[in-house]
């Protein structure tokens, strides 16, 4: 028997909704085999990882503090992928857009005034935009792979971070502990409905939906579009594929950006060498989950978030490592994009003999 | 005589789509037989199960009388069947001697393999030199490494796919002499072809496919071009009407003065200093080879490649470094070579596809920054109509449509504008007699009420039919464009052969 | 000193040297695997874990090998038989094996490791200088050289490799001639898994005997602009690892004798920066870039029949 597939004529609508679907549910499945495997009841393990944070006010809240970064980070990052620009050093704009965040309560604590927070937001999505605009510089200038040099800034601005947690910003009063001083209150972003959730929630879905109409509906979005599926094209139509690579990556690191300066200045409340469990390369899974558009982008940072809270959840309940999150994570995106295959393709078993002296001709 | 292969009821089903049907066909030894038939009705499918690279659902081959099931290609050559591909199963980044060892069950040392390659190519009189990379050759020569490499596997049947869709038309006459050859030395030749002067040439015998299914068979030399053309279309082709008017030459639209770019890149083709003037009302056409240029030429008056300020100019306003918004802003349109991915995006919609070419022009579709989808429906369905494009349901993605039907969409949504200067690069290649026949007669229309066309074609049969000047390209060079009637097919080859080149170097 | 230098910039490199070669062969054949990272660092933690549980080097290093094919297998079924994304299945495999190798790894942290002994070369080892540094190495190091020797021979001297690169350059073409172009390209993305899980148990058995959570930081993906830095060039791939091998090792002695009043983290940033300065430099050359690229590198391929 052998796997054939069979082109559609045209993309399967029905396939689109389906196939995250399908993937979430052939995730669980593989989920429950790890956990059978390492020695544990697999339904209790999924239920406990999958269900159980969502019956609790404090875990729900805790999931959606976690997916906020995961979806502001992901919708920069759909603008990338859906114009064919390949941005998978998110992570590393996260950190440096919390830094120019920082700076600002960091250098100049007694600077505590109403402006203080829109500063910081301000200063952080520059950060980050800046920081990402570095490999589109060089993808326009020198037709540099923008992968590997977006990738290799990870590593460079998480040693700025620690560099600087380490040496000048380092709290003068912390005895000798790698970390920034504690944000004034002017400079931590407030919560709202009753504390809580972190404005930084609401301001997120703001951006996605806006983002959502922006792609749905206008030229811009429009542009997007054709240059991700053919520059040729794009280029025919008057549009700049230089111009579009600033534009996305500038979007990207400023989004990215934002989510570290509220990350920083809404849960952690000072610089650590440290500040993210990686949200930088979940959102790319939470991009694509969400099949590159900012609607299926909240639902999609909501599961992978879901996920965080899970491993801590079967980890302390079940002993089980909580670095089983970050499998669920990988085999996940595997599961999508394996998936996705069936919106363009249909998959036909042949079942009769290969034909002879297939094999003789490697 | 020995029949060699005899097909019976092959039959090829793709999806939904019947792509053979049933075909019976019997090529007999030192036979030249001509498979004909419109784009799409099955001659591709059909060789490629005599090569093995598709596999029949139903019916049998019988090679010399016994029954055979050809796997794939590497058993069609051990069987003597050999196949020159239309679009060349060639290794750009290769020499000549690693393409020909890559298609040789053994091909033994590389250097005695390129020996053998000099001799039997001299014989032929297709000289190759093995050690070039096939990047650095010209199509011309690419095919004589096609032919080179089915001569040494020594067939029994060589399978040829439209072969002088690439070539000049004294190239195209070499051919033939190595073809009369190897028919009289008792090696068949199946030749696909849809240039029909020369099927009646050179072909003793031919089967006519249409829809999948053999309609009829005939000896060409008793036929004329239009009765095998009215085979192959299953009626009288409709011939396109020049009007009985002479053209009214206006003033300049389109004016191209020392345009010369460099390559963009290694395989790319430079522009040496072409000039062109285009005036209101006729249709100049450039021929030429494919790859010399004329890519390159479109996407400097398209201005996908800008070039300098004064070499192109649109109704006087010097435009070589404008945008091509800017260009369709004065009323100029474009027509791509490529339909799929350049013309047109696959993946959208026919109504978003309007948009990709039209969103500046002051068509209303876009306000604010917004795409009005409904005012993009509205044109599709106008297009649609206008130009007769045929599709399964409303409105569906664009590489769901037929070459034919794309075509008349990519450039029905162009003429649709009236530009004043109509620019288009293989109007009806690939492109069913139909629909070829709508395209070319909208062009001349367009151009009789007051537009400027420029016609790039390969096809020198199109180009004489509907040319009021011709020019000829060659390795970037350009010909001057001369009225139709001075020019005829030996002039316009010898100027694809590098007449061009030493014209334009004086000029 | 020199001596010590030279030897560790032969470690460094070594890891680097033979993830590269791997993905050289795959690119070759048309295929962008991007996940080289997350074969390398699962071959890092299988190789140190059956290293550790069975006491035999030998062994730990054949089964990082087994892990780095079983994950390129996955890769190979995504990307060829599914025709998805290339660029992000490989983002995918990296996220996957840098998840799995904490999992499994967890049990092994702190816990001493196995380094897998030098050959003596008799006779040649003895020679002053030259002998120390070339000829008292482990096998692993001697086989990337040899794996560099064989890929290059095998690509430019054999049928096997005339193929693999038809089928990168052409793959229509090569469809068209009969060769099966999914299993000539699934075979180089094995390759490409057993030389990466490779890699990764030198890091993990030879490199710095012991299993540190992401201890490949980064150099998978070097691995890649390595490739890019050849031009897909098997013979130049060495340079690319030796010079990187040279500036990784830069830091550790300049920190280890104080030579420099700079601070350590730009020292260990200079792999990254120095990464993306070679990619600007290659990539700033258009002709170059273009007429070696694998023509058909990253695009998917789907066989009609």
């Amino acid at each position: 028997m052998r796997l054939e597939l069979v082109k559609r004529k045209e993309r399967s609508k029905t396939m689109a909704l389906l196939s995250p679907v399908i993937a979430i549910g052939l995730t669980a499945l593989a989920a429950a085999i790890i956990f059978a495997v390492s020695g544990h009841n697999p339904l209790v393990g999924l239920y406990k990882f999958f269900v159980e944070p969502l019956t609790q006010q404090w875990s729900l809240q805790a999931t959606i503090a976690k997916a906020t970064p995961l979806v502001l980070i992901g919708c920069g990052l759909a603008v990338c992928y859906l114009s064919n620009n390949w941005n998978i050093g998110a992570e590393g704009q996260f950190v440096v857009g919390a830094l120019f965040g920082s700076a600002l309560p960091v250098l100049f604590p007694e600077f505590e005034s109403g402006a203080t927070l829109p500063l910081m937001l301000i200063f952080g999505a520059v950060g980050g935009a800046l920081w990402a605009l570095i490999p589109a510089v060089l993808k326009n200038w020198f037709n540099t792979n923008e992968i590997l040099t977006s990738l290799m800034l990870v590593y460079v601005a998480s040693l700025i971070l620690d560099y600087l947690v380490r040496g000048p910003w380092r709290d003068p009063d912390g005895y000798n502990f790698p970390e920034s001083r504690l944000f004034s209150d002017a400079a931590i972003v407030p919560n709202v409905f009753g504390g809580t959730m972190s404005l930084s929630t609401p301001i997120t879905i703001v951006i996605a939906l806006i983002l959502a109409v922006v792609l749905a509906k206008t030229l811009k979005g429009f542009e997007i579009r054709v240059m991700g599926e053919s520059p040729r094209a794009g280029s025919f139509a008057g549009f700049s594929a230089k111009r579009l690579t600033l534009f996305a990556f500038a979007l990207a690191g400023g989004l990215a950006g934002l989510a570290g300066t509220m990350e920083v200045s809404g849960g952690l409340n000072q610089l650590l060498p440290t500040i993210s469990p990686g949200y930088g390369f979940t959102a790319i899974i939470v991009a694509f989950l969400g099949r590159l558009n900012p609607i299926g982008i909240i639902i999609a940072g909501f599961v992978l978030a879901l996920s965080y809270i899970g491993g801590e959840a079967v980890q302390s309940a079940m002993g089980v490592s909580n670095k089983i999150a970050s499998v669920i994570q990988g085999l996940l995106l595997f599961f999508v994009l394996a998936c996705d295959t069936l919106i363009l393709y249909r998959i036909r078993f042949v079942s009769h003999h290969a034909p002879a002296g297939e094999a003789s001709h490697v | 005589m020995d029949t060699l292969l005899d097909a019976r009821g092959l039959t090829k089903r793709f999806g939904d789509i019947l792509a053979n049907d049933k075909v019976d066909l019997v090529i007999n030894k030192g036979e030249i037989h001509a498979l004909l038939g419109e784009n799409g009705a099955g001659k591709s499918t059909l060789v490629k199960m005599f090569y093995g690279s598709l596999e029949p659902d139903g019916g049998e081959i019988l090679w010399r009388g016994k029954q055979v099931a050809i796997g794939n290609p590497a058993a069609a050559r051990e069987l003597g069947i050999g196949m020159v591909f239309q679009h060349f199963s060639l290794f750009e980044a290769l020499t000549v001697v690693e393409n020909i060892a890559l298609a040789l069950p053994d091909p033994g040392k590389m250097a005695e393999l390129a020996k053998r390659i000099e001799s039997v190519s001299v014989d032929y009189g297709l000289p190759l030199n093995p050690a070039d990379i096939v990047a650095d050759l010209p199509v011309g020569i690419r095919q004589r490494i096609e032919i080179v490499r089915c001569l040494l596997q020594e067939p029994q049947l060589i399978i040829m796919d439209e072969p002088t869709s690439v070539l000049t038309p004294q190239e195209a006459d070499l051919l033939f002499l190595t073809l009369q050859r190897l028919a009289s030395e008792g090696c068949a030749v199946l030749y696909i072809s849809h240039r029909l002067e020369e099927v009646k040439r050179i072909c003793h015998h031919a089967t006519i496919l249409r829809h999948g299914k053999v309609v009829s068979e005939c000896n060409p030399a008793k036929e004329t071009p239009a009765t095998l053309a009215s085979m192959m279309v299953g009626a009288d082709v409709a011939s396109v009407s020049a009007g009985a008017q002479k053209p009214r030459i206006g003033e300049i639209r389109l004016g191209l003065s020392n345009l010369s770019a460099k390559a963009a890149t290694p395989f790319a083709t430079a522009l040496n200093s072409i000039s062109l003037e285009l005036h209101a009302g006729e249709v100049v056409a450039i021929a030429g080879v494919a790859g010399n240029g004329q890519g390159e030429l479109f996407d400097a008056i398209s201005g996908e490649m800008p070039v300098a300020q004064e070499m192109i100019r649109i109704d006087g306003r010097p435009c070589g470094s404008r945008s091509i918004t800017w260009r369709r802003r004065q009323k100029a349109a474009f027509v791509p070579e490529e339909r799929l991915g350049h013309g047109a995006v696959p993946g959208l919609k026919l109504s978003q596809n309007i948009v990709l070419t039209r969103h500046a022009t002051g068509d209303r579709l876009t306000g604010g920054g917004f795409v009005s989808t409904a005012r993009a429906n509205a044109l599709e369905k106008h297009i649609k109509q206008e130009f007769d494009v045929r599709m399964s349901h409303d409105d569906p993605e664009a590489r769901s449509l037929s070459g034919g039907n794309l075509q008349k969409f990519v450039v029905g949504r162009e003429l649709d504008r009236r530009p004043a200067v109509l620019v288009v690069n293989q109007p009806t290649w690939g492109v069913d007699a139909g629909a070829a026949a709508l395209i070319r007669q909208a062009l001349i229309d367009l151009a009789r009420s007051g537009s400027a066309v420029l016609v790039i074609s390969q096809d020198l049969d199109e180009i004489f039919e509907i040319a009021d000047r011709i020019a000829v390209i060659s390795r970037g060079y350009l010909s001057a464009a001369d009225p139709a009637e001075e020019m005829n097919r030996e002039r316009v080859g010898l100027l694809m052969a590098g007449g061009a080149e030493a014209q334009g170097e004086v000029a | 000193m020199f001596e010590a230098v030279l030897l560790t910039v032969i470690t460094a490199a070594t890891p680097l040297l033979i993830a590269a070669v791997g993905e050289l062969v795959v690119e070759r054949s048309g295929v962008l695997n991007l996940g080289v990272e997350g074969m390398m660092i699962m071959g890092a933690v299988v190789g140190f874990a059956v290293a550790n549980q069975t006491g035999s080097g030998t062994l730990g290093v054949v089964a990082a090998v087994a892990a780095g094919m079983a994950m390129s297998a996955l890769f190979g079924f995504l990307v060829l038989f599914l025709v998805a994304n290339q660029v992000a299945t490989g983002l995918a495999l990296t996220i996957l094996g840098i998840g799995f190798s904490g999992l499994i790894g967890e049990a092994f942290i702190g816990v001493p490791g196995l380094r897998i002994p030098s050959l003596y070369i008799p006779g040649l080892s003895d020679i002053p200088f030259i002998g120390p540094v070339f000829f008292q190495q482990d096998a692993i190091v001697y086989l990337g050289f040899a794996l560099v020797a064989a890929v290059a021979y095998t690509l430019f001297r054999t049928r096997l490799g005339l193929v693999l690169r038809a089928v990168g350059d052409n793959h229509t073409s090569a469809h068209a001639l009969g060769y099966s172009v999914l299993k000539v390209r699934f075979l180089a993305v094995l390759f490409g898994g057993a030389c990466a899980g490779l890699a990764g148990a030198y890091m993990s058995l030879a490199y710095t005997p012991q299993w540190v959570e992401n201890m490949t930081a980064g150099r998978g993906w070097i691995a890649l602009a390595l490739v890019v830095f050849s031009s897909w060039l098997p013979l130049r791939v060495v340079a690319g690892a030796y010079l990187f091998g040279a500036v990784s090792v830069l830091n550790l002695h300049a920190q280890a004798h104080e030579m420099v009043n700079i601070p350590s983290q730009l020292l260990s940033s200079l792999p990254y920066l120095a990464t993306i300065l070679v990619l600007v430099l290659i990539s700033a050359n258009r002709r170059l870039t273009l007429v070696n690229t694998p023509a058909c590198l990253g695009k998917p391929f789907v066989p009609d029949r």
